[in-house]
């Protein structure tokens, strides 16, 4: 595993453009886009204010740089760096932008939610989109990028509109049943839309392209419901995670629940490997010392070293006391995500944050738990394979694969804390983010490995 | 009573007796009086009643107490003492024997008095002690009806007391429901004003919106704009259209098409999917009844010497059965009409197949019981060792032999030139000699090892058959076994309810694991079963490519301690080297496309080196 040197960054904006070719990273007002092979610097963009957020265009020619103080975003060419663009929404304030799927045309939201801007690129044309409603997840494009669906409310009453893409025109506009809508997202496949009602109410509705719906899903009533909401990569499988700590599965034959994933704070099971985190004692290698210098000094400073013991069961989970008086309890299941073969699902407990679960999808039962130190920020999957980045806001990125786990420090001058992570498109590489550092992890492959070496990887 | 009686101890049977001689005096007539005096006086040893008699009857009143008798008993109705008067002034004679006979009478009278008191005596005693006990019972039920009254007292103050506490329970239950249903009230009308507010909330935010929106959106801001240098191209290469009135209509139906087209695409390719699970699961059942008859073809001849007609029949059924249905149009054809008749024709199988196994696994447990097993364990153990031992012999032999020949190779080449040189020069012929014998002895030798080595290779041949038998007796018996373990009838329809429920995935563990135990045997043993579990494993659906990743994972998990390997020794010195090691083993999985090679070396300039975590997993 190598490390790239270390480059500057802020407000955590870096990105790998779509085909994986380059990488775009914000520092104050300058976008930069370097090689992602060589990592030099191929263009520099310098926009009027502050970036606060950037997106490529699903064909990696444009970048749109979003400053939301200003209520305006500056768009990018790739191919042409002397071509500008900068839309501008004046008085209207800006709230969010993204690219719509074809690459031509951007969507920008105003302040307050009065509408929805359609700004193209290709031609003069605006188009506006009334009546959007401000929620956790208001927009979904299918991932063919033909359809976007948007969740409105309009007469005190939530609507879904889908939209054809191509040229904007409403395709189905349909009410649904709930009471404050919280969030739309479509199927993989981009037959079936989710839609989950706010945390008041546990309500999934899954709705048909054409508007039917076809199924409505409630597992409880009266406490808090939905927190968080995946399908799966084949679009077989929707997980819902809810303010109870369990993870409900749905199929998508009957749209019924298959399985409920609980997350118990002691695992009894002795199936279940239990992968801790530990303090390393340290050992001073002489090897080490001598080769790195720079390194090993900096290793006295940076907190110590860790490695992952295979806990023996029962183990007990470190578990946080949710305050009962406050709202946005820390309880529930915040965050989940399928692997990308969909054979595992990877999940973390709020009320147990030190800890991430995996699930076996294929068993439908629990594979493993990793217990971190400190808790866990965030995790992604590799897009090739099932492997899964961890960080914990330390200096350290974690990774797990069916094989086993493994803790990396990240080298450097000082902490480098890994706020956030995103992988490459191909899995070799891994970009990870400080507040205002970045650097990239390249993961080894074994046939780089042995032509590099000449001699394959010592498989005993 | 009579039993009371003589249960009755002998103070209080004595006292019940005075009780009644008490009671006997006490009831006595004061009439009876003079019958008593007259029986008291019967008894000749109280002195008093002699001085009564002398007190009632002396020298001077004779008369009188005569006349008075007589009255006496005229009016008793005994015959006058005295004769018949004969004329009215002549006194009367006492007439002895009427006083006599009297007297006689009285006493005869006197004894049946006697009996009869007797008699009424011990009546009464009866009398007394029935009595007695009658009170004695009396008291006791008195007591008995006492305690019980004062239980029936406590109970009905216990159920007393209870039914305040049910009442006061049942008054809390009462209580919190009704809280309950205040709360709930409290929070519906909570909620339906909280909704009520919202909703006006809402819409005076819309208001708002619709006002900001008017103000902010009319006023022809000039700040709303786009500048752009140029406009560029679509991404699909289309120029850029946009609908205008007369276009709309046809744009959406366009829409509306293409949206029906994608819905009808995703069912046609789930209906696919589903027509494929299908002529997997077919393949599946047709493939486990052909192995079935295979293994069922054997004894199938048994049955028939048997003259079981049976099952007989049955197979012969089954048999062209299979024959109809291996045709390939039968795939074809739609569930109904197949299902049927291969459910039907398994079934039957099965139910053979089972009883055959139990059969055998009778015959088992028999050569069980014989200890049969152990032995044979035992002397594979020793089969093994001795072969083992053997082989090294064997290749000691060898290796001594190689080197005596290549001894002898070389003594012969030497012999050659050296005797050629030798008798050319006509040079120590005793030397020549002593060769000759030496190699004679050589050959001794040589030959004495060729035996040696022919009976050991004997020996390695006859353990080589050995083995194969007792492999083939192992694979027989884990072939029972594993009959034994499965049950296909349940598994199937397992499987069919897990593929319909999601596609993708399957129990292909279970499968894995059935199939385990099959690789170990022998092919000889059932020509048809390895071949199917391949196909099993193949044939699961929406699985591209898994059957690795399963090995691999379940490689994973089996030798968790395989990532011992990743402990990298501190004496390693290239810490680069460490890195590129560990993360190798690690990510072994990870593909990387060619094409970066290049870029690699390029830019692995700038890389600094990596500082990777030793990772020790136990």
């Amino acid at each position: 595993m190598n490390f790239s040197e270390v480059f500057k960054l802020s407000g955590l904006l870096c990105k790998f453009s779509p085909d994986g070719k380059y990488l775009a990273s914000c520092v104050q007002y300058r976008l930069v886009v370097r090689d992602v092979h060589t990592l030099q610097i191929l263009h520099l963009y310098t926009c009027l204010d502050q970036i606060q957020h950037i997106e490529w265009s699903a064909d990696g020619l444009f970048i749109l740089c979003a400053m939301y103080k200003r209520g305006q975003v500056q768009v990018w060419s790739l191919e042409q760096p002397e071509w500008h663009c900068r839309i501008d929404e004046g008085s209207a304030g800006l709230v969010a932008s993204c690219w719509s799927p074809d690459g031509r045309h951007i969507l920008n939201t105003t302040e307050f939610h009065l509408r929805i801007t359609v700004w193209s690129l290709c031609t003069k044309s605006v188009s506006y989109i009334k009546y959007p409603k401000a929620c956790q997840q208001g927009v979904s494009f299918t991932r063919d990028g033909r359809y976007m669906a948007l969740a409105e409310r309009r007469d005190c009453q939530d609507h879904v509109s889908v939209f054809v893409c191509s040229d904007w025109q409403l395709l189905r506009h349909f009410d649904t049943e709930t009471q404050d809508l919280a969030g739309i997202e479509w199927a993989p496949n981009g037959c079936v839309l989710a839609v989950w009602d706010t945390c008041l109410e546990y309500k999934v509705l899954l709705y048909s392209l054409d508007g039917r719906l076809l199924s409505a899903y409630c597992a409880y009533e009266w406490s808090l419901g939905v927190k968080s909401v995946a399908w799966s990569p084949s679009s077989q499988f929707l997980a819902i995670g809810s303010y109870d700590g369990k993870v409900r599965i749905l199929n998508h034959v009957t749209w019924k629940m298959i399985t409920e994933f609980g997350h118990p704070a002691t695992i009894s099971n002795p199936k279940i490997v239990v992968y801790k985190e530990a303090e390393k004692t340290p050992r001073l290698a002489p090897g080490r010392l001598a080769f790195p210098p720079p390194r090993a000094a900096a290793g006295v400073a940076s907190p110590a070293e860790t490695k992952y013991e295979i806990a023996s069961v029962p183990v007990s989970l470190q578990t946080l006391k949710p305050v009962a008086d406050r709202a946005n309890p820390k309880i529930g299941i915040g965050a989940l995500a399928f692997s990308p073969d969909s054979y595992f699902l990877a999940t973390r407990s709020d009320s147990v944050p030190n800890a991430v679960w995996i699930w076996d999808i294929q068993k439908l039962r629990l594979f493993v738990v990793l217990e971190q130190l400190s808790p866990v920020r965030s995790f992604q999957w590799d897009p090739q394979q099932p492997r899964l980045a961890i960080c914990t806001g330390g200096g350290k990125v974690y990774l797990w694969s069916p094989a086993g786990c493994v803790s990396v420090q990240v080298p450097g001058e000082g902490d480098f804390q890994v706020l956030s992570l995103c992988w490459h498109l191909n899995g070799d590489s891994l970009a990870l983010l400080s507040k205002d550092h970045f650097c990239l992890c390249f993961l080894e492959t074994e046939d780089r490995v042995g032509t590099a070496f000449g001699r394959p990887g010592d498989h005993t | 009573m009579g039993e009371w009686m003589t249960v009755t101890d002998p103070d209080l049977s004595s006292e019940s007796k005075n009780i009644c001689q008490y009671t006997s005096e006490t009831k006595m007539s004061p009439s009876s009086l003079y019958s008593q005096q007259v029986l008291c006086s019967s008894i000749p040893l109280s002195k008093n009643v002699h001085s009564f008699f002398s007190a009632f009857c002396t020298e001077e009143n004779i008369e009188q107490s005569v006349s008075y008798l007589d009255q006496e008993l005229t009016t008793f109705g005994f015959p006058s003492l005295y004769e018949e008067s004969k004329g009215k002034d002549t006194k009367r004679e006492l007439n002895i024997v009427a006083v006599l006979n009297c007297m006689n009478e009285l006493l005869v009278l006197q004894r049946k008095n006697l009996l009869a008191q007797e008699n009424v005596e011990t009546q009464n005693l009866k009398l007394g002690s029935d009595m007695d006990h009658l009170q004695n019972c009396y008291a006791k039920l008195k007591e008995q009806l006492e305690t019980s009254r004062r239980e029936m007292i406590g109970l009905q103050e216990r159920d007393r007391q209870l039914q305040c506490k049910n009442r006061n329970l049942h008054q809390l239950l009462k209580n919190e429901k009704d809280e309950v249903q205040k709360l709930q009230n409290i929070i519906a009308s909570r909620a339906t004003q909280y909704n009520h507010d919202m909703k006006r909330k809402e819409r005076e935010y819309n208001k708002l919106k619709e006002r900001l929106h008017q103000l902010v959106m009319n006023k022809k801001d000039k700040k709303i704009a786009m500048e752009v240098l140029n406009y560029v191209g679509r991404a699909d290469g289309k120029r850029g259209s946009w609908r205008t009135g007369k276009t709309e209509a046809s744009f959406f139906l366009r829409n509306e098409d293409e949206m029906y087209k994608i819905l009808l695409n995703d069912y046609e390719y789930r209906q696919k999917q589903i027509l494929m699970e299908n002529a997997e699961l077919k393949k599946v059942l047709q493939q486990m009844k052909k192995e079935m008859i295979s293994l069922l073809s054997p004894q199938k001849q048994k049955p028939r010497e048997r003259a079981d007609d049976s099952t007989g029949t049955v197979i012969s059924d089954a048999e062209e059965d299979a024959g109809e249905l291996s045709r390939e149009s039968m795939w074809d054809l739609s569930c109904e009409t197949v299902r049927e008749q291969l459910t039907n024709s398994i079934r039957k199988q099965w139910r053979i197949l089972k009883s055959h196994v139990e059969k055998l696994d009778n015959q088992v447990s028999k050569v069980h019981l014989e200890g049969f097993n152990d032995e044979d364990v035992i002397s594979r153990q020793d089969h093994e060792q001795e072969t083992e031992k053997l082989e090294l012999e064997i290749q000691q032999c060898k290796e001594m032999i190689k080197t005596q020949q290549q001894l002898l190779q070389q003594l012969a080449t030497a012999c050659d030139d050296d005797t050629t040189s030798l008798l050319r020069d006509c040079y120590l012929l005793e030397e020549k000699e002593r060769l000759k014998e030496e190699w004679s002895l050589f050959r001794e030798q040589k030959k004495n090892f060729e035996k040696e080595r022919r009976s050991f290779t004997e020996a390695a041949i006859r353990l080589g058959l050995e083995r194969k038998a007792f492999e083939e007796e192992r694979a027989s018996w884990l072939k029972q076994q594993f009959l034994n373990m499965t049950t296909f009838d349940h598994q199937n329809s397992e499987n069919m309810k897990l593929f319909s429920a999601f596609s993708g995935s399957s129990d292909r563990d279970s499968l894995t694991m059935h199939s385990r135990p099959r690789q170990k045997k022998p092919q000889n043993m059932s020509n048809g079963s390895p071949v199917c579990t391949s196909k099993l494993t193949k044939s699961l659906p929406a699985s591209p490519s898994t059957s690795d990743f399963c090995q691999t994972r379940s490689c994973a998990s089996e030798h968790s301690s395989s990532v011992n390997v990743l402990n990298i020794t501190p004496e390693e010195t290239k810490p680069n080297q460490v890195g590129r090691e560990c993360a190798n083993q690690k990510w072994s999985m990870a593909s990387r496309p060619e094409s970066q090679e290049g870029c690699y070396s390029g830019c692995s300039l700038t890389y600094t080196n990596s500082h990777v975590e030793k990772d020790d997993l136990p």
